[in-house]
Formats: C-alpha cells, structure tokens, sequence
C-alpha cells in the first residue's frame, strides 16, 4: 500500500509541530503531555473496545499497575520500599542524577512487562465473560485494585509514595517528560497501524463480529484476545510508569486507579472520535481534552454532571462518533475502502 | 486479623450480632437487587443507575426530615418512604422517555454505559446540592440491648417495611392487570405486542417501579446505614452480585444470595477490618462472576 504524498506532508505537519511545541508553547507543555497520555488512552481502549468488540471498563487497572510497579522498581532498587513509605519519615531518600535515570529506565520497562504478565492473569479471569459481564467484571478488577492498594501499607496504603525528585531544573523536566509521552503516544500508533493491517487486525475484527463464526473458522479466539489485552496492557503499563514520575506523587484511588476520571475519559474519547478507527480515537481523544481543559475551570463543579451528560449525550445520540458519522456523510472520502486489487476478479 | 477470627469463635454473641446485621442489610440488598432484576429482565436494560437511585431515595428521607430545608414542616424520615416511592417512580418515568427508551433496543453495552453516565450525573448533582459529608436521617428510635447483643429497634422496622414492600412487589406481579402484562412482555415482547399489550408503556411502568423500589431501599437505608452522593456505585455493584449469582426471574434465590451477600460482608468486615468494606463488595463481584465462568465452562459456555 502506497502512501500518497498528501498523507505524508500531513503525518510530517503533525510530527513537526509536536517536536516543536516546548519551543512554541513553553506554559502548556504539561497540558500537551496529558494529551498526549489521553491519546494513547483513547488508543488501547479502542484495540479491546471498539476492534475487538469487548468493552472494558477496568483498562485503568494497567495503568496504576504499571505506576506502582515503576515506583516500587525505584525505590526498591536503592531503599527499603516499607521504611521509604512510612510515614513517620525514618529515611532521607534522596536520588543521584545516575540513580534516578536508572530506576526510571528499569521502572517503565518493569512497569510494560509487569502489566502484559497481569494482563494474562486478568485476561483469564476475564474472557469467559460476555458483554455487560465482561464490563462490570473489569470495572469490579479495577476498583478492587484500587480499594486493595489503600490498604497495603508496603507500598505507602492510601497516603501513597512520593516519587524520587527530578535531579535537574523544571524546565529541562517538563521538556522530558513531554517527549516521553510524545514518543510512547506516536509508538503505540504507529505498531497499532502495523498491527491491524496484519491479519490480527482482521481476526480481533472477526471476533467483535461474530465471536463463534470467528471460532468455527479457526481462529484460536482465547489467544488473541489474550493478546489484544496485553498490547493494551503493555503500553498502558508504560503510560502509567510516565504518569507516576510525572506527576511526582502517587496515591490509590485519586491518581494511580482513577476508574470514574481517566477509566471511564478513554470510553468516552473513543467513542466520541468512533471506535474501531486507527484515526477515531486520536481526535477524540484531542476534541475532548481541548475542550475539557478550556472549560473545565469555569463551570464551578457542575463540570463532572456536564461530564455525565456528555457520556448519555455521546452514547444515546451520537454513538458512532466523529468519524463514524463522517463515513456516513461523505462515503467515498471516510468510508471503507475496498482495494480492489486484492478482492477476487478485481472487482 | 487472626485476633478477630478468635474474638468470632471466643465470643458466641458477636457472630450472632454480624448475622443479625448481615441479615437486616441483606433484606435491603434484596429490594435494589430485585428491581435491577426486573429491568433486565424485562427490557434487557442492565441499569447501573441503580445504586444511584438508592442514594436519591436516602437524600428524599434526610431532606424531609431536615428543619433546614423543610422548617417547621419538617417530618419523621419513615413518612419519606412513600414521598420517595412516588418522587422516584415519577423521575423514573421522566428518565424513561428521556434516555432509557432510546437504549432499549440497542446493544447491551449502549444501556451500560449510557446508565453509568446517567450515575455520574445524579451522584454529582447531589454532591452539589447537598454537599460530599455523609448523612444519616436520624429516626429517633431507641437501641434494644442484651449484653454485648443490641439491635437497633429502626433495623427492626425497616427490615418488616422491606419484607411489606417486597410482598406487595410480588403480589403485584402476579395478580394485577400491569404485573400480567409486564410478565408477559419479559417473556415476548413482540407477542405481547400483537396481543394488544402497549409495551412501551410496560417498559415505561416497569423502570419507574425500579425506581420507585430503590427510593424506598434508600429511605431506609439513610436510617438504618448512612448515605453519601457517591455511595450509590457499590450499591448498583451488590446488586449485580447478587443477580448475577441468582439468575433473573429466580426470586427465592435473589432471597437467598442478597441475605448471604448482607451477612458475609458484615463477617467479611469484622474480620478483614473496616477499611476492607469497599474491597468486599467488589470481590464478591470478582469471585461471582469467576464462579459463573467455571459453572458455564463445563457445558463450554461463556457467560452471556
């Protein structure tokens, strides 16, 4: 498949002006990372969700998973994690510069392979489930998760773990931290672009459309769901790991296993782009965190009920979202595109 | 942990004690769980609203019986059970025609998620209104006490209204010219249609009484337990529990798992500790539901 020059300049815009924003928009670069972060949100929802066809309430789990495992990683490696979380402050903690860079690189690549071993275990928790089952069942893993870290109290209970300091300046952080999420986010697409042009993209699709059919042809169903859940996992995991050291402090129920903020905003930023979209979630997740931090800070508190009404808004009247209405509107620009060089007879 | 297993076996009376709780809370479980029964049963609409609902009833109760908002007006929270009953059978309605009709016919998935956003908007709405604190409508009634054993004579009331309210429930179903026809169009929609049954007003009916049975499940609830804008989530959880673990359109059993549900949480929180209250409901969930897995599995079904 070749890639028309149009596309490119337009794959080349975007990246440009990503890679440029801490030069062009220095006050904002943390509000880019979260969108970045939301993006790549909106992204692994949508490999279980909308390709697949098994709506996951409980994907945030990955995510506190992958941060606490990162904050365990780092300051395990050089601390006791137990005498580290007490909170009567028995030990300085401090990082050298070396310490810090090491624990961050182990942490998140703990944090990725922590998450896909998790997400085997859940996965097999959780696949013999079906529709609202499955929903609620994952919603249940995560808010137990959640309830569960409050009350271990190795890992900080529900006071949570301050993350080791960033040896250098705010600014040169903030640049940091940026780039990562930029770079985590275009990752994950491009392997997602990668991977549903393969033909685990068109299985996962069988399976969302007709799970026995999908496994009277020969599709070992159980395997790639289970692999579907641990790319999802896996980059979720990563994200987290970013989120915690980011954020610099990590607590159960607010910031690491945020089931009713970031759990339920990737539901609702795919299915405002239009699920079982490569493109779908990316503008949604863009469209919804644009509008949310511009408008969020005005509305005094009713911003969460504006949030429910979105979410009735989006799923009763609007469920195909952004792109999905689109490829009703204009079929021949947005709509499926059959190449009609590898169907049969060409036609 | 160990400490509290012994202090169960050394002191007969405490177990006896979480039983009695388990059980008043329990019958409680069994109304929210018998309505969330009947929705999806009847119009396959998974409500997770419901825990919701509960918590409005509950904030009905403590309103009328606050001097703060209702003055000298203000009443006993008891008579907040038919103001609640009749308010959340109306808003029910309301919602119906609102939200719920579009979804009726729709994907399992489309009625989940929109009633989750319909919980997201009451439980915030309230938070607004009444603020985050937990409340409790304070009922008067006096504390019976034997030894280490008291009961709470409130618990005692409201388990009676709840076994009152769910006969008159169940009566309803089974002999009046409404409950016929909702029973008929659980059973087939489409020939109840043609049979000249108006479904759309059944399905209408039917949300509102959920509603209506969960607002009472609520006044009685800010009695008994206290009540919070953001509690209704766990509620709307046990309630999936324990139809999960029944089956629809099995009352006896809806009987049986609300009452073991009440008690082992109540065990389950003694033992564990109070900080574990949240994390027991949602295991039972887990381990519900991974029960039901391994049941299905022997006949090489998942559970739809």
């Amino acid at each position: 498949m070749s890639v028309s020059p149009k596309v490119l300049a337009g794959y080349g815009a975007i990246l440009l002006l990503s890679l440029l924003a801490p030069v062009l928009f220095p006050n904002y670069l943390f509000q880019l990372a979260v969108l970045w972060m939301m993006i790549l949100f909106a992204l692994t929802w949508d490999i279980m969700g909308g390709q697949m066809g098994y709506n996951s309430l409980g994907n945030i789990f990955f995510f506190g998973a992958g941060m606490y495992i990162s904050a365990i990683v780092q300051v395990g490696l050089y601390y006791n994690v137990g005498e580290y979380t007490d909170p009567s402050g028995t030990i300085e903690a401090s990082f050298t510069p070396h310490q810090y860079f090491t624990g961050l690189t182990l942490g998140i690549i703990a944090a990725a392979l922590g998450c896909t071993v998790f997400s085997i275990i859940f996965g097999r928790i959780v696949f013999g489930l079906r529709g609202p089952y499955f929903a609620i069942g994952t919603l249940g893993v995560a808010l137990a998760a959640g309830e569960l870290m409050g009350t271990w109290e190795w890992v900080g209970g529900g006071g949570g773990i301050p993350m080791p300091v960033y040896p250098y300046g705010p600014d040169q952080r903030a640049r940091l931290f940026y780039y990562m999420c930029f770079v985590l986010a275009i990752v994950t697409f491009v392997f997602l672009k990668w991977l549903y042009s393969k033909r685990f993209g068109h299985a996962i699709n069988a399976i969302r459309d007709d799970e026995e059919k999908a496994e009277a042809m020969g599709i070992h169903t159980l395997r790639y769901k289970t692999i579907a859940f641990a790319v999802a996992a896996f980059f979720l995991g990563m994200s987290g790991a970013i989120f915690g050291n980011m954020i610099g402090f990590i607590e159960p129920l607010e910031v690491a296993f945020p089931t009713i903020t970031f759990g339920i905003f990737m539901v609702v930023m795919t299915l405002l782009g239009g699920k079982g979209t490569l493109w779908g979630p990316v503008l949604g997740a863009v469209v919804f965190h644009v509008v949310k931090e511009t408008t969020w800070t005005y509305m005094l508190g009713w911003q969460w009920v504006a949030l429910g009404a979105l979410i009735i808004v989006n799923i009763v009247f609007f469920q195909q979202g952004i792109l999905g209405w689109a490829a009703e509107k204009w079929p021949e620009r947005f709509g499926i595109v059959v190449d009609k060089s590898r169907t049969a007879g060409g036609r | 942990m160990l400490d509290n297993i012994m202090v169960l076996v050394q002191a007969p009376l405490v177990p006896l004690q979480l039983l009695l709780d388990g059980i008043f809370i329990g019958a409680i479980f069994i109304l929210i769980a018998y309505g969330l029964a009947l929705v999806w049963g009847v119009m396959n609409v998974k409500n997770l609203a419901q825990g919701d609902f509960v918590i409005m009833g509950g904030y009905i109760a403590w309103v009328i019986s606050n001097p703060k908002y209702m003055g000298a007006w203000a009443v006993h929270p008891i008579l907040g059970l038919p103001v609640a009953m009749v308010f959340m059978f109306g808003f029910g309605w309301v919602i119906y025609f609102l939200i719920i009709k579009r979804v009726v016919y729709r994907d399992m998935f489309t009625s989940l998620l929109a009633t989750f956003g319909l919980a997201i908007v009451i439980a915030q709405l309230l938070n607004q209104m009444f603020g985050p604190e937990v409340q409790v409508a304070n009922s008067g009634y006096p504390t019976w006490t034997w030894g280490l054993l008291s009961v709470a004579a409130i618990k005692v009331v409201a388990f009676a209204l709840t076994v009152i309210l769910a006969a008159m429930v169940v009566i309803f179903m089974r002999y009046s010219r409404m409950g016929q026809a909702i029973r008929a169009t659980a059973q087939d929609a489409r020939a109840a249609k043609v049979m000249g049954i108006d479904t759309e007003h059944v399905y209408a009916f039917t949300y509102a009484l959920n509603a209506a049975i969960c607002g009472a499940a609520g006044v009685l609830i800010s009695m008994i337990w206290v009540i919070q804008p953001f509690f209704g989530l766990p509620y709307s959880l046990r309630a999936f529990v324990v139809v999960t673990a029944a089956g629809l359109g099995n009352l006896p059993g809806i009987i049986t798992y609300g009452l073991g549900l009440g008690v082992v949480e109540q065990f389950g929180g003694f033992i564990l500790g109070a900080q574990f209250q949240q994390a027991i409901v949602v295991m039972v969930l887990v381990l519900v539901l991974i029960v039901r897995q391994i049941q299905q599995n022997r006949y090489r079904q998942a559970v739809v």
